[in-house]
């Protein structure tokens, strides 16, 4: 009883140093990819671990006109959240760890709280670039999340009314009947113009290529963390990292669930065998994601001014999400 | 010692532009670019002086830009080092009797390794963070208790003796390849 106590603990600190590893080595993949892409032969893929050795050997101020502890606090929050969100997904292709305890709707709200904890230790540090950068943080949040709402109740709806006994807003469901099995060829185009609104917004979530606004190094000199340096900066590194990995099991877990282990189940099941099988399958669907919607989008868009992407969240991308719900209704009423 | 050793996998590096006439802040981004790509060795041009370790200063200082550039030198985190590109920011280059300017970055802030030209090429760049790393390891040897200094250093001349062998089979070689090229004309 005892080491069955033990394990989930054990399981979920596993998990977690995976996502930072996973996460920081996708990081450095982004980095070499997108060199490669210009041309330049790009920094190894190990880079991001190094850079947060640096980091943690650097000195770590505090500004004078920053509030201090929201200053210092606002990191570890950003990494926290995270890493909490690690656990309510289905990371690894395998069950989340916490399912019982919280299902998608507390997900888009831990979702936000990265975002939230970069924009309070923009404005805690009292730069004034910082402030410009949260703002345009909080504004992006604003505009991204109802095309991602959108989208969750599609994918929910869909699910719910054809299993109305099963409990609609889990991942569970949704790996057990993925949404791409559930609708025609009309609904299929439907939830692929899901996927191209949630890749739109993994670019927000995770301040990157033409949504990094609050970031942007070149006009507001590094933004929301301009005033961060030494262990913050890493924390944020860190966070950056286990959101990347947060994210991409998001819209693995919402739009692809689809695994390997279930079709290997049916000639050759030996229980180890289909879970490494699904864990290969869960990378092989996470590589192709992290350099279609993240690195390819980042070198070949510039970025938008604030309010374009503003006006592309609100017009563009919750216009596509819509007609994705809506094709999915049609499809489901033929 | 660890700590040049995190440095030398990465680098981030700060530019300021202390009046310079724009030669040199052109050949710091050329050093960027895919010809010379800078950031295979983890050297990545930053946005603020918080985040970095080199300050890259161009430029004879103006005064109007003196304090402005040694603000953000203390603006830096601990351990910072400065480099200093092009003959401006060096000795005052073309403006060394100019009322206006200071005439070196090393009038108001230390500067750790000079680049000399108007403005010095990409190679000198790069060149110039390695001098820069070599004196990271010479300032961590210093700062060393003497006892490891001098296991150190045994172990230094057992390498001097294989780079002298090894500079051996080099002149060899290029003797060789003397011969041979005259003997082709
Ligand atoms: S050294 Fe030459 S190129 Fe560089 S700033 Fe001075 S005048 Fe310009």
């Amino acid at each position: 009883m005892l080491s069955e106590i033990m394990m989930i603990p054990m399981i979920a600190a596993l998990m977690l140093l995976l996502a930072i590893i996973v996460g920081l080595f996708f990081l450095g993949l982004d980095r070499k990819i997108a060199a490669r892409f210009q041309s330049r032969i790009g920094p190894p893929i190990v880079q991001p671990f190094r850079d947060l050795v640096k980091l943690l050997a650097k000195e770590t101020i505090v500004p004078d006109n920053a509030i201090g502890w929201l200053f210092n606090l606002a990191p570890v929050i950003a990494l926290a959240s995270a890493l909490l969100l690690i656990l309510y997904l289905p990371f690894l292709g395998v069950a989340p760890i916490l399912s019982g305890y919280g299902d998608l709707i507390l997900v888009l709200y831990l979702l936000m709280l990265p975002a939230l904890a970069i924009a309070i230790g923009g404005f805690a540090s009292g730069n004034n670039y910082a402030t410009v950068g949260a703002q345009r943080k909080l504004i992006m949040m604003l505009s991204y999340e109802f095309p991602l709402a959108v989208l969750v109740m599609a994918v929910v709806w869909k699910t719910s009314s054809m299993f109305p006994d099963l409990q609609g807003f889990t991942f569970s469901t949704f790996m057990q009947h993925p949404v791409l099995t559930l609708v025609g060829p009309v609904g299929g185009f439907g939830v692929v113009l899901l996927i191209v609104t949630i890749l739109i917004a993994l670019c927000a979530e995770l301040i990157k290529g033409p949504f990094d606004n609050p970031e942007a190094d070149t006009e507001l000199a590094g933004g929301v963390l301009v005033d961060y340096s030494g262990r913050n900066l890493a924390l944020f590194l860190l966070s950056d990292a286990v959101k990347l990995c947060a994210f991409i099991t998001l819209v693995i877990g919402l739009l692809l669930p689809c695994s390997l282990g279930d079709m290997f189940s049916s000639f050759m099941y030996t229980g180890w065998l289909a879970i490494a099988a699904n864990v290969v399958f869960f990378f092989v669907k996470f590589t192709v994601i992290a350099i279609l919607g993240l690195t390819f989008v980042r070198v070949a868009f510039a970025r938008l001014k604030i309010n374009q992407a503003t006006k592309f969240f609100w017009l563009v991308s919750a216009g596509i999400s819509l007609l994705g719900l809506l094709l999915i209704s049609l499809d489901s009423m033929m | 010692m660890r700590q040049t050793n995190t440095f030398k996998k990465s680098l981030w590096v700060f530019h300021l532009n202390t009046g310079s006439c724009n030669g040199c802040d052109i050949e710091i981004v050329a050093t960027l670019t895919p010809r010379y790509d800078a950031e295979r060795f983890g050297i990545k041009l930053v946005g603020t002086p918080r985040h970095a370790d080199v300050l890259i200063a161009t430029g004879p200082v103006t005064k109007e830009m003196a304090d402005r550039a040694k603000r953000v030198y203390e603006q830096m985190p601990e351990p910072k080092y400065v480099m200093c590109v092009g003959s401006c920011g060096s000795t005052g280059g073309v403006f060394y009797d100019s009322y206006n300017t200071l005439g070196g970055i090393d009038k108001i802030i230390p500067v750790d390794v000079y680049v000399p030209g108007c403005p010095p090429r990409p190679e000198a760049i790069i060149h110039a963070f390695v001098k820069l790393w070599e004196k990271m390891d010479k300032k961590a040897e210093k700062s060393r208790p003497v006892k490891k200094r001098k296991q150190a250093n045994k172990n230094k001349t057992v390498n001097k003796d294989k780079t002298v062998k090894r500079s051996k089979i080099v002149n060899k070689r290029s003797t060789i390849l003397t011969k041979r090229i005259t003997e082709q004309k």
